[in-house]
């Protein structure tokens, strides 16, 4: 069937800020939608509240809203927009559910717009528990015995009779939230409660546990014609009870035959087909190990994290197609972009073998709890491809980035037998490390699977791995030996360490005996037709296939890796638009990366991918076949920037800022120098490397003092320091983690925190805004709400500060992107960090100033210079539009994880509120985040004995509002004492009703809850703040964040949010 | 032990012997499926050539003997990227390294598949050598293996004798031409009485059984090889029973009611195509092995017109026989390995098996 004429001009809705279970999967599937439909001349207007993905990007679609994704705003668009059609299955769950609420108020209907993709009915049938349930029925598939209940007392009659444990999966609700494996009686109650309340329609499935089955899933499409295929089926190494996107996953499955494969395919096919999805969908199956048992564990009929995944396993860009297939084209009319050859209407075929890994926040959640569970953690994740098993799963353990090369990276040998044998049991993601120990033990393979559930074959394969470490160990090292330790993927750092040899001495032995990468093409098709796109992955021992390109200038792009706390989706952002602004200029561009979820690594971005790791020998190997005539390292994060001196070792020149540089703004000791060269101050501070050194310094300074190791990511291990005490706890914290870097000491100032971004092209600067954050200097800055343009500091230093980012990028000869951190007291300006690199930033103060300035940062590197390219130097005018950058935390997730802000960043993500006046702004960044305000109008102020003057503005804000506010003992007397009502509320350790019951009735809106400085020392306040969390009740934790948030409510002026049309913010 | 495979165009691929050590000259084509070794290995339709398989990891879930697809593995050679050591699965009773030797049958491993495939694909089908004789003379070898011919297979692969798969419902002919056991029991499952005969019975015999419908089965080698087996199929043709044939008996129904067949470049082997119904438009993914091809221009339309075609390639997939209840496919309803999507083509027969009977 060709496209469907009456599908003119779409609404396509986003997923929102990055959180736990929604993240850049949903910017590449809906950037690859978009640009799908636009191909069609169909007319895209998007929805979108994340300013820092790439289909936000006036590039993508033609009309783009970075505004919050309530019922209300879509309401309004579709009104003021006039779409004929909306496409909600790429947005995620976000988007779908949005679409739901739609449906459900006839709004659509109304308003004479369509959903296409997939009907309201076959979402429901899908994603409601009983509908789905008896869909199943009807047609003869299994699933796990289990009823849906609306209390926790039916869900009790239930667990009794089907027998724990039971497994709780609350409805509607984004990557398994609130769901768990109760064991008890007490264990359910308590996941039943908390998921009742997280489900949208109060509703929480129980049922059957299948834990320890293998857990299949398969990638299927449809389209209106009712053709089905399969894309990818992939086996998830942890069995069922670890949320699939927390397991190490494989794909193709690896221990089905032939029958349970296709038993499986053509039960998912079944499935589409009776839901009558048009586009994709992914079906999770259970499938017992020992028969051919199955049940169907979950179906999600949109495009999913799973389905990035399988397009990046195979080549079969599925959110293209599906976003073809919802225009009205069936399979077999929609070609194969990849072969060029041949038609969508066909399964893709693999001859190599893919390894995803999650990426978990332990390292940057300390305290919390590693424990894998059907509840998701990741923030993100790394995939390989080789073709072998043990190949594969090595080199995505080094994509990791989280100071793991090899099975020997987390050491148990320190646990005796029978702690190793207790620790096999314990589900985290240490597990693969603890199995491999247990195999150098010699622990019985069927022992080891006995405990973990997982399959023999891939013991087998880690056994494979630990045989290898023993030989390079223990034998001479013959190229044989080194030829099969490669093909299986082991780093020369690791064979070096094994070996007892130098790293040199390996890759010597290697290049003189030709043992080096080669690299395959990921062509959907397994060699049986040519492909037309060089997608790359490296083996060892094989023959080379990348094609030898010299007709042009080469650029390799660096990517960012893994989405993690820290480093997320706005360095793909940086990396793709710069992809983009060097091939426009004329140059070849590769990209090296290896983050499935990214729109950087989809096969049309750059001219060649290699999906690799992102190490200094991974990066050599491409760099030999590739020899570019430069590298870019500024935009893809601290992965890039790590990789700035192997580069040059290799030869390779980095354009743009230079590596010196680079290295001069981390430097203490040299940017102290030309901090003074440049006669701009900053707080005093001190280089030191033990916590003697650091107490020293510190009491020369004078407490607060700010703690941080050098060279780092989203300020992890920073800390404020009061006393001699914390420092000793911080730099053991700080020990930990392998540090060859100096820790540094500062005064802690506050004031005004200030951030800009400039482009320098050696001579000029330009700065498209300044930003301001509303939190005071202590908390991270991607943990700041962010405004731009900044509002309450003076003229002077704003001068000031435009003068310090010209002289700062000018002695650092910054060619490309600066970020600039400031204090702001008074007039006085103080410089608190400078990154000579692209920042979280970039893509927000792009995307509201309209000031391109990744690829004007790209060009700058080539060498053109701004005056000449049209742009004022300087700070460029202020944009009509005020707008907010708020952080999105995904605290609800991961149990345990302290949710207090401090120096060291915790949010997943952002979103945007623009408008024209601030308290819109404001109001809309808070609404984007998932705060609405007013339900029950009752809070709970708890604050430190510092903060109790500050806060009874504040509290009085909130009393006038109409809440009725609830304190702990001193605060409520501090309140009292000003005259505002607060009624006093026994703490926890206090009788009931206290402050948990109170949260824990439901009844609360908000928690403002100020920690002491320093380390929490006190239990209450983190048990506060996270029975908050869990219960779904907002918690802030700084003063300047309330503050802000009573602005925004008490502006009853918003009813009608005014929506702004990105694509059309100019200033210049 | 170490291993060589040598092809027709000089290229020498050295890896490691698994099962037999035995020499052989084959014909060399490649299978793209992931899943399903034990099914491709005995598979009749592979009787003298050798195969590769793309997927690099063989031999994952061991050898399940009721998952065999005839009485034992028939290609010459096989030829894998990798085979596990320790197959892991609850019905593996064997390893494949076992089975290959069991039954003789060499192999090489640890060579580079993917290499392998791109020469097959670009230069087509070739006839190749794996031996285990590291002094082999490459200019001695080369013109042995231009000679080499698949020949008449189908007497090697098809059943000794007839045999009855009893049942209640239609009863049914199957002409063995090297049928995969799954083709049997699709129909015995359905209720069918299926009596299996060897290719060479006249057609006269299977006429006087009276069957309600006869199915022509898949098999191995150049159709046109088969003069005489396509005599007796023209038989048939005559008659008024209903007629479903897979694969090599739907190129011999071509051959016997007067349409071409031709070699194609590389076939089509694996469990990936796309095939489009064209009476329905739809499309279905199904399992393949064939290395010829009905020629759809020289067709006549008053004796056949496509019914199924292959949207990757154009390739005819299947006939309908104007004016008769004949229908063959060129792919595998009977799946084992692949999709099972076409299985309801068996339903068809059956259907036109009821509507014969009650006309």
């Amino acid at each position: 069937m060709p496209k469907n004429p009456d599908i003119k001009k779409v609404l396509v809705i986003g997923s929102g800020p990055i959180v736990i279970g929604q993240a850049a999967e949903f910017d590449y599937a809906g950037t690859q939608a978009c640009r799908s439909l636009k191909e069609e001349g169909i007319e895209v207007v998007l929805l979108n509240s994340n300013p820092a993905t790439i289909m936000t990007d006036k590039d993508i679609a033609d009309k783009v809203y970075i505004e919050p994704l309530t019922v209300e705003v879509v309401e309004q668009l579709i009104i003021k927009e006039k779409p004929d059609s909306v496409l909600p299955t790429l947005g995620g769950q976000a988007g779908l559910n949005l679409a739901m609420e739609l449906e459900d108020r006839g709004f659509l209907k109304e308003q004479g717009v369509r959903l296409i993709g997939t009907t309201s009915e076959t979402i429901k049938k899908a994603e409601d528990r009983l509908e789905f349930k008896s869909t199943m029925e009807k047609i003869g598939e299994p699933v796990a015995p289990s009823l849906v209940v609306e209390n926790v007392e039916d869900g009790a009659v239930f667990a009794n009779k089907i027998g724990y444990p039971v497994v709780l999966r609350p409805a509607y609700t984004l990557g398994g939230s609130g769901g768990g494996i109760a064991h008890n009686h007490e264990e359910l109650v308590e996941i039943l409660e908390n998921g009742l309340r997280l489900s949208r329609v109060g509703q929480v499935l129980v049922e059957r546990c299948i834990a320890g089955w293998k857990e299949i899933e398969y990638e299927v499409m449809r389209d209106s014609a009712g053709n089905v295929i399969t894309v990818c089926n992939m086996e998830n190494i942890d069995p069922v009870g670890v949320h699939t996107g927390d397991s190490i996953v494989v794909a193709p499955s690896q221990t089905l035959g032939d029958k349970e494969y296709q038993m499986l395919r053509t039960s998912a096919l079944n499935i589409i087909s009776e839901l009558k999805i048009t586009g994709g969908c992914n079906v999770q199956f259970a499938l017992h190990p020992t028969s051919f048992e199955y049940c169907v564990i979950e179906v999600n009929p949109r495009v999913s994290r799973s389905s990035a995944l399988a397009s990046k396993a195979t080549g079969y860009p599925i959110a293209k197609v599906a976003a073809k297939i919802a225009l009205g084209y069936t399979l077999d009319e929609i070609k194969n972009a990849i072969t060029g050859k041949t038609y969508a209407s066909f399964e893709p075929m693999l001859d190599y073998c893919v390894v995803k890994i999650p990426r978990l926040p332990f390292d940057k959640f300390i305290s919390a709890k590693r424990t894998l569970t059907t509840q998701m953690k990741a923030t993100g994740e790394v995939m390989s491809i080789c073709d072998n098993f043990e190949g594969a799963l090595m080199k995505a353990i080094r994509s990791l980035e989280q100071h793991v090369d090899c099975l020997q990276s987390y050491d148990f040998s320190d646990l005796d037998d029978k702690a190793l044998y207790k620790q096999l049991g314990v589900v985290d993601d240490r597990r693969i490390w603890v199995i491999a120990e247990a195999l150098r033990r010699g622990f019985p393979y069927e022992k080891i699977h006995e405990i973990t559930r997982i399959d023999i074959w891939f013991i087998d394969k880690l056994a494979i791995l630990v045989e290898m470490e023993n030989a390079l160990k223990t034998r001479e090292l013959t190229t044989d030996l080194l030829r099969e330790a490669k093909r299986i993927e082991f780093p020369d750092n690791v064979i070096a360490r094994l070996t007892g040899k130098t790293e040199d001495e390996i890759k010597k032995m290697r290049y003189d005996n030709g043992i080096v990468a080669a690299y395959k093409m990921v062509d959907t098709c397994a060699a049986e037709f040519a492909a037309e796109t060089p997608y790359y992955y490296s083996v060892f021992g094989s023959e080379n296939e990348a094609v030898e390109t010299r007709d042009r200038k080469k650029v390799l792009v660096l990517g960012s890796g893994p989405i993690r706390i820290g480093q997320g989706i706005e360095f793909d952002f940086c990396s793709v638009h710069c992809t983009w602004a060097f091939a426009k200029e004329g140059y070849e561009t590769i990209i090296i990366n290896n983050n499935p979820e990214t729109v950087s690594t989809d096969f049309d971005i750059a001219d060649k991918l290699y999906f690799e790791p992102l190490t200094p020998e991974d990066v050599e190997s491409v760099v030999n076949i590739e020899k570019p005539d430069g590298a870019v390292v500024q935009f893809g994060g601290q992965t890039a920037i790590k990789l700035t001196e192997a580069l040059m070792k290799m030869g390779v020149p980095i354009l743009g800022t230079s590596a010196e540089n680079v290295d001069a703004a981390e430097d203490r000791e040299l940017f102290d120098e030309i901090l003074a060269k440049c006669q701009i101050p900053r707080p005093a501070g001190h280089t030191v490397f033990t916590a003697e050194e650091a107490k020293k310094a510190a009491n020369e300074l004078g407490y607060p003092v700010l703690v941080r190791p050098s060279y780092v990511l989203g300020g992890q291990g920073m800390q404020i320091a009061i006393n001699d005490e914390d420092i000793d706890e911080f730099i053991g914290i700080i020990n930990r983690i392998a540090q060859e870097h100096p820790i540094l000491v500062d005064k802690y100032l506050v004031g005004k925190e200030i951030e800009v971004d400039a482009v320098c092209d050696g001579e000029d600067i330009l700065i498209p805004g300044i930003m301001e954050h509303i939190e005071r200097a202590g908390i991270h800055s991607g943990d700041s709400i962010s405004i731009y343009p900044a509002q309450s500091i003076s003229q002077s230093a704003q001068d000031t500060i435009v003068e310090y980012t010209k002289r700062l990028a000018k002695s650092l000869h910054v060619i490309g992107l600066i970020n600039i951190q400031f204090i702001v007291c008074g007039d006085d300006v103080y410089v608190i960090e400078v990154n000579p690199r692209s920042s979280r930033t970039v893509p927000y103060i792009s995307k509201v100033t309209g000031i391109p300035i990744v690829p004007l940062a790209t060009r700058v590197i080539l060498g053109h210079k701004l005056r000449e390219m049209g742009y004022p130097v300087g700070l460029a005018p202020k944009s009509e539009y005020i707008a907010i950058k708020m952080p999105v935390f995904s605290f609800e997730k991961i149990r345990g994880a302290d949710v207090s802000l401090g120096p060291e960043m915790k949010s997943t993500g952002e979103c945007l509120g623009i408008a024209r006046t601030f308290n819109e702004a404001l109001y809309k960044a808070f609404l984007g985040a998932g705060i609405k305000l007013p339900k029950h109008k009752n809070m709970i102020i708890t604050v430190r004995d510092e903060d109790k003057e500050e806060i009874v503005d504040i509290a009085r804000r909130f009393e006038k509002l109409g809440y009725r506010i609830f304190a702990t003992r001193g605060t409520a007397k501090a309140l009292q004492a000003a005259g505002v009502n607060a009624v006093r509320t026994n703490k926890i350790e206090q009788p009931s009703p206290n402050l948990l019951d109170l949260i824990l009735g439901h009844e609360i809106d908000l928690v403002i809850d100020t920690p002491p400085q320093g380390v929490e020392h006190s239990r209450d306040g983190f048990l506060i703040r996270r029975t908050a969390i869990e219960t779904g009740v907002n918690v802030l934790t700084a003063l300047d964040t309330s503050r802000a948030l009573a602005t925004s409510l008490e502006d009853t002026s918003i009813q009608n949010l005014t929506l702004v049309d990105i694509a059309t913010v100019k200033n210049i | 032990m170490k291993a060589f495979l040598i092809l027709e165009d000089g290229t020498v691929f050295t890896g490691t012997s698994i099962g037999s050590t035995r020499e052989i000259i084959s014909e060399i084509v490649f299978n793209t499926s992931m899943t399903g070794y034990l099914e491709v290995l005995t598979d009749p339709s592979y009787a003298g050539q050798a195969v590769v398989m793309t997927y690099p990891l063989i031999g994952n879930y061991g050898i399940c003997h009721e998952d065999m697809e005839s009485a034992r593995p028939w290609p010459d050679g096989y030829i894998v990227r990798e085979l596990s050591r320790l197959p892991s699965n609850f019905r593996s009773e064997d390893t494949i390294q076992n089975f290959l030797a069991e039954y003789d049958i060499p192999g090489i491993c640890g060579i580079d598949t993917r290499a392998l495939t791109k020469i097959l694909r670009e230069k087509g089908t070739m006839n190749g050598m794996i031996t285990t004789n590291e002094n082999y003379q490459i200019e001695e070898i080369l013109p042995k293996l231009k000679e080499y011919a698949t020949g008449k297979v189908v007497e090697k692969v098809t059943c000794a004798e007839k045999s009855v798969l009893p049942g209640d419902g239609p009863k049914v002919a199957l002409l063995d031409l090297g049928a995969k056991r799954n083709i049997a029991r699709s129909l015995n499952q359905r209720g069918c009485q299926v009596t299996i005969y060897p290719a060479a019975t006249p057609a006269e015999e299977i006429i006087a059984a009276k069957p309600d419908g006869i199915m022509l089965s898949n098999g191995p080698g150049d159709p046109k090889d088969c003069g005489n087996i396509i005599q007796e199929i023209r038989k048939l043709y005559e008659t008024d029973i209903p007629i479903f044939a897979i694969c090599l008996g739907h190129q011999l129904m071509a051959l016997a009611t007067g349409a071409d067949t031709h070699k194609m470049k590389y076939g089509h082997r694996g469990g990936n195509h796309p095939v489009k119904d064209l009476k329905t438009g739809r499309v279905y993914i199904s399992s393949q092995n064939h290395g010829y091809v009905v020629d759809t221009d020289k067709l006549d339309p008053a004796v056949a017109v496509p019914a199924f075609v292959n949207v990757n390639d154009g390739t005819n997939e299947g006939l309908a026989y104007t004016g008769k209840n004949i229908f063959t496919v060129q792919f595998h309803p009977e799946a084992c390995p692949g999709p099972r999507d076409s299985g309801y083509l068996f339903d068809r027969f059956m259907q036109m098996m009821e509507v014969e009977k009650h006309a």
